[in-house]
């Protein structure tokens, strides 16, 4: 594919940021019109939930699409993907802490310790911190490429921990959980296919030419 | 006038309501819900329901809370009905479909008069009666409901259940071509229930048919199904079709699914945490602020005695 230029870049990002506020703004408008069924406390945390999960496999998805696709510009859209599932994480643990237990924080210390599900969900969420606070240029300057992409390698630990999450809440009907495991397996295998490869490719390379 | 008429009827059933449920099956078959409607009840244009026939000589019956009522509009479209889809707005949308006339609810085992009777039968069995209970559900929301029934015990009694008669089953419809729930594997079907008899017997378990003076809608478990209050949202088995007594403790459904999570007694009980989740708390439906869950779910002055000695935590 045609490499695309500045400009086209700036308006695929622009139309990608109107995009990703979709399933907010459906929350929103759902949820002033009354239209979030009869627990709208339980629908935004689903939702914020899923969305979360989503995003975060949209980004991870960056890198293969790229490689396969050879579509580069694709890196230009990852951070903001990134940003996205924090957003939307930040929503739904506000919405647990806010909504949900109304800042009983005796009660969330509980869970976070008993509820293995609620303490999966939490570390994910705790981990994205520090993802988010290091997505500006100037903080990739900072510490540097190579520490920065070890930092931000933080993100399968993440995305397992996320799909563990919503594996381990749900009563019974594991097909959602299902879907984005499966996902989540392919984007990391693929990983690790290529990886295995590289690897591999190095090894035959006569020793006297590797630099 | 057009009345479909089951060649074997009796005069003495000819009764006004029964009339107006046969034209009603006639007018819906000809696709004139709206107009069946509007023959004999009164409703805001703006919110016609399909099953919104009001039931007869409904009586406010004892038990009932002063609470305020969970609206009609939450109480039918938050549904828990697995066999219609496990997204709680799955069942009203997927409920219509099932066919509630004609309808049959067989007896069977340790009963003298096991037999089967039909939905009008059951309708008339005894008084009906509104009993506005408190619902809660084992994943920690609760509404307030005002059901239209009897006690159970007065179907049990004139079964007459024998001496080995110590549990009771309650086995749910599972037609695929009615319920696209079931095509997945998420519980054995047909879903089933029980209870001890003793629980059974009960003043407080209900044979339950409306709700809210009105025939049950389809996702709330039409034409007939049983509400134990005291018991989370999942022991009070929907649309059933088969209710029988055994000796020994009958396998439940979601005892079955996950026998460490959902024990055959399931009594709300806010000592007692799910595996994974605390159940001290819960949200009724309509307010912000989570509420603590009440022992037996508030009904422990009628039904703690029934429990007496046993480990409640072993007992879950």
């Amino acid at each position: 594919m045609k490499a695309l230029h500045n400009g086209q870049i700036a308006w695929v990002r622009r139309a990608c940021f109107v995009l990703c506020l979709v399933p907010l703004g459906r929350l929103v408008w759902l949820g002033a019109r009354g239209g979030l069924g009869a627990n709208p406390i339980e629908a935004i945390t689903h939702s914020t939930g899923w969305w979360t999960l989503a995003f975060l496999m949209l980004t991870l998805a960056v890198t293969p699409l790229r490689r396969l696709t050879g579509m580069n510009w694709l890196l230009r859209l990852r951070r903001m993907l990134g940003l996205f599932a924090f957003f939307h994480a930040a929503l739904h643990f506000a919405t647990y802490v806010w909504l949900d237990q109304f800042f009983d924080w005796t009660a969330i210390a509980k869970d976070i310790v008993k509820r293995p599900f609620i303490t999966v969900g939490f570390a994910a969420f705790v981990l994205l911190v520090p993802l988010a606070a290091t997505s500006s240029n100037a903080m990739v300057r900072r510490l540097g490429a190579v520490r920065w992409q070890l930092l931000h390698r933080l993100v399968y630990p993440i995305a397992i921990l996320g799909v563990t999450h919503f594996w381990w809440l749900v009563k019974k009907d594991l097909t959602e959980p299902v879907l984005f495991a499966c996902v989540l397996v392919l984007l990391l295998g693929a990983r690790l296919v290529w990886r295995a490869r590289t690897v591999r490719a190095v090894a035959r390379v006569p020793a006297a030419s590797v630099r | 006038m057009l009345i479909r008429r089951p060649p074997d009827i009796a005069p003495s059933e000819i009764t006004p309501p029964d009339l107006y449920r046969r034209r009603r099956a006639f007018l819906r078959s000809a696709g004139l819900i709206a107009a069946a409607v509007g023959t004999g009840v009164v409703l805001p244009a703006s919110r016609v329901r399909a099953a919104a026939q009001k039931l007869p000589n409904t009586r406010s019956g004892t038990f009932s809370t002063t609470e305020d009522r969970t609206p009609y509009e939450d109480v039918t479209t938050y549904n828990n009905f697995y066999e219609f889809g496990t997204d709680k707005d799955e069942p009203a949308q997927n409920a219509r479909s099932l066919k509630t006339r004609p309808w049959t609810v067989a007896i069977e085992g340790e009963v003298r008069k096991a037999r089967t009777i039909g939905i009008e039968e059951l309708l008339r069995l005894a008084p009906l009666e509104e009993r506005v209970y408190r619902l809660r559900c084992v994943e920690g929301w609760s509404m307030v409901v005002p059901w239209v029934g009897y006690s159970l015990r007065e179907l049990i009694r004139r079964v007459e259940p024998t001496g080995n008669a110590k549990y009771v089953e309650f086995v749910t419809v599972a037609d695929r071509r009615q319920m696209p729930g079931l095509a997945y594997p998420v519980l054995e079907w047909p879903y089933a229930e029980g209870l001890r008899l003793d629980e059974a017997m009960h003043p407080l378990s209900l044979m339950c048919v409306g709700l809210y003076g009105e025939v049950l809608p389809n996702q709330n478990g039409a034409p007939v199904r049983v509400v134990i209050p005291w018991k989370y949202g999942f022991k009070s088995g929907k649309s059933i079709v088969k209710i029988r007594f055994t000796q020994t403790q009958p396998r439940t459904a979601w005892n079955r699914a996950q026998p460490r999570e959902y024990g055959f007694y399931s009594n709300v009980n806010p000592e007692v945490d799910h595996p994974r989740w605390s159940q001290a708390k819960e949200r009724r439906i309509g307010e912000f602020r989570k509420r603590p869950t009440l022992m037996f779910n508030g009904y422990a002055e009628q039904v703690a005695s029934l429990y007496a000695g046993m480990d409640l935590k072993k007992n879950f």
